[in-house]
């Protein structure tokens, strides 16, 4: 504690490169968790958007036996599907039996709903204009539980989808190309026939990809418009934990014998992108917190020069190595906590403040300001990066005084 | 007689400088009595500081032994070396040693803090101290703000404050003037005689060592009768 108490005069004594340094953890930490907030919270937007469009399983296509599967029997006798890889197997298009894929999935553990979904393409003409459009058959009931559809729901309702048999849901850019109002009628070609449609709602997802090429009808119009009165259909299947998507996607392919992809591989090249951004941001921004902790490394070293008379006639007055190497590593712990301490709070403001600042992004979602993520992690991460090159800056330094001799700094004195 | 509380026994200390091993002190052996003022005298670079430091267990010779109280240093961990320093050993050299930072209380009392006595009792000794040295008055002031003759004292209440059994003095009053270093001679005559304090003083004024109780006479690194 004495070590302590002396550490606490020096640190007060030398207000300026004390502030300097403190100053620089302060920025070092704020400049960190701002911008893992940032990349973080786009990153988290994003995956939001993906499972709210395109739910976090998809189960489509089934095995051909005979060429990607091995078979295996198990301890118990029954026989299992082993896939060695998913390119080398060979699969025929959609689910030829949904009830049974449906029922088979009822009770699989960690799901929280199952949409079926049967895809195909069209063209939507309005008086004046026309769209190429990718078609959604799906039961609305069943499609709110795989995804955020109602949320995206911009103008009209899906109460009005519900209630209309011939009811569709258009992309917002789609929905603009065309020229149309809620409640106008569309037509649709390109399938088994054309057939009239009544505009029930527009949604929009931010996803370029989905608002100018999707629309949704209900299942049985989708059948009789591409003539497939059974199978073909994908599944969307939405679960507790989207993160362990991947694993059960492994099981469920196995179980199933369909391909089951999950969101984490759909979207992997973006979700590389955002690991890469969020990395190289903390990295660029711990070099703050590197130069922070080499102004302290230079500012403790000069004291050790400055204080050695002190350091001798502690050791003389019975002081020992470490007492001498505390008294440093305490200033060190100090400027250390207060610039976590500080740079925490200013890291919270800014990260408030960026929050509320205006940003138009539409194409992989949609949002009018920016996105933040509120993470503890990175709070602890940045706390542990400016601790790691604290003590580094502070180790040397007190072990440099702890090893000053005191005879001959005094016999260098008188 | 008494028994010496200090001796020393053939000791040599050489010092390296460019690769050259030089002599400074010479089978050295002294005996100190306690309770009086021992005063080192002779010329420069003849090692008195040196032979100071070794009794002090601030440095270490190359060969014989230092004994305190009868009980031999040569054994002693540097753990225990650091100890002794701070319960037995006064220091107070030419230069003050205060430090800045801290203020006259707070420098005198850092000895009896590191011994671990409380707070209070530490600040008890440091005033009780002070008091004597008629530095009462100055309590709260910041060290540096002080006079030379003032922060000499400053530094003697520290080396005295632990009630050290031994206090060795380097030139303390080098840098004063004659008044003040009478002063500082008076006090640590007090403390040997009142005190029972045992204290060793290196010295250039021969006025004062005349003074003293005894005189040890150095030269070469050696002690001449
Ligand atoms: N560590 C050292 N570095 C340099 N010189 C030293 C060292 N130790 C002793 N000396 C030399 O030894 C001699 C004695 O020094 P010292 O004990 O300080 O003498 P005194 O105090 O009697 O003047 C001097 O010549 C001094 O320069
Ligand atoms: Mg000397």
């Amino acid at each position: 504690m004495l070590s302590l108490e002396l550490a606490l005069r020096y640190v007060i004594s030398r207000k300026r490169p004390m502030a300097m340094s403190l100053l620089g953890i302060v920025f070092g930490i704020c400049f960190f968790v701002l911008t893992q907030a940032q990349t973080a919270g786009f990153e988290a937007f994003f995956i939001r958007t993906i499972l709210g469009t395109n739910s976090a399983l998809l189960i489509s296509d089934r095995f051909q036996n005979s060429d990607g599967v091995v078979h295996e029997i198990d301890e118990n006798g029954r026989t299992r599907f082993l896939f060695n890889s998913r390119e080398g197997s060979r699969y025929r298009d959609g689910i030829d039996h949904p009830e049974m894929v449906h029922s088979a999935l009822s009770d699989y553990p960690g799901i929280t709903g199952v949409s079926e979904v049967l895809r195909g393409h069209g063209v939507m003409h309005s008086i004046s204009n026309k769209s190429s459009v990718e078609l959604h058959g799906i039961h609305l009931h069943d499609h709110q539980k795989v995804s955020d559809i109602g949320k995206y729901v911009s103008q009209g309702s899906t109460n009005r989808f519900a209630t209309d048999p011939m009811g569709v849901l258009i992309g917002s850019r789609i929905f603009l190309k065309l020229g149309i109002q809620i409640g106008d009628r569309v037509s649709l070609s390109g399938g088994n026939e054309n057939i009239q449609l009544r505009v029930s709602g527009v949604f929009e997802s931010g996803v370029n990809e989905i608002d100018k090429n999707r629309i949704y009808l209900h299942l049985k119009t989708a059948r009789s418009f591409l003539n497939r009165p059974f199978g073909g259909a994908v599944f969307q299947v939405s679960l507790e934990d989207p993160g362990n998507a991947p694993a059960i996607a492994d099981q469920m392919q196995s179980f199933l014998n369909h391909r089951v992809v999950s969101w984490q591989e759909r979207e992997q090249v973006w979700l590389d992108v955002f690991k890469a951004l969020r990395l190289s941001s903390a990295i660029t921004v711990s070099t703050i917190l590197l130069l922070s902790g080499l102004g302290i490394f230079n500012v403790f070293a000069i004291m050790v020069i400055e204080k050695k008379r002190d350091i001798a006639i502690l050791r003389s007055m019975g002081f020992t190595q470490s007492d001498v190497s505390s008294i440093f590593l305490w200033q060190g712990v100090i400027v250390l906590i207060l610039g976590i301490i500080l740079g925490s709070l200013l890291g919270i403001l800014s990260t408030y403040g960026v929050s509320q600042l205006p940003l138009r992004i539409r194409g992989i979602f949609s949002t009018d300001s920016f996105v933040v993520h509120w993470d503890p992690w990175h709070y602890i991460w940045a706390a542990l990066i400016s601790t790691i090159f604290v003590t580094v800056a502070t180790w040397i330094p007190a072990r440099r005084a702890s090893k000053i001799e005191p005879a001959k700094i005094i016999r260098e004195t008188n | 007689m008494s028994v010496p509380i200090l001796c020393a026994h053939n000791l040599f200390y050489d010092f390296e400088e460019s690769g050259n091993s030089v002599p400074v002190l010479r089978d050295l052996s002294l005996d100190v009595k306690p309770g009086q003022v021992t005063s080192v005298v002779g010329p420069s670079g003849c090692g008195k500081s040196t032979l100071l430091y070794l009794l002090g267990l601030l440095d270490k010779p190359e060969s014989g032994e230092i004994l305190l109280e009868n009980n031999s240093m040569t054994q002693a961990s540097e753990q225990k070396r650091t100890e002794i320093r701070n319960e037995k050993i006064g220091f107070v050299f030419q230069f003050h040693f205060l430090i800045k930072e801290l203020t006259v209380l707070e420098n005198v009392r850092l000895p009896i803090l590191k011994s671990g006595k409380s707070l209070q009792s530490a600040n008890a000794q440091s005033e009780e101290i002070l008091e004597k040295l008629g530095l009462i008055d100055k309590l709260n002031r910041p060290a540096f703000k002080l006079s030379g003759g003032e922060q000499q004292r400053v530094a003697i209440a520290r080396a005295l404050s632990n009630s050290p059994r031994i206090l060795l003095a380097d030139e303390p009053t080098g840098n004063l003037d004659s008044s003040n270093s009478d002063a500082v001679f008076e006090i640590l005559n007090e403390f040997a005689h009142e005190g029972g304090i045992t204290v060793v003083m290196v010295t250039h004024n021969m006025d004062l060592a005349q003074r003293s109780d005894e005189i040890i006479r150095m030269m070469d690194g050696r002690i001449v009768t």
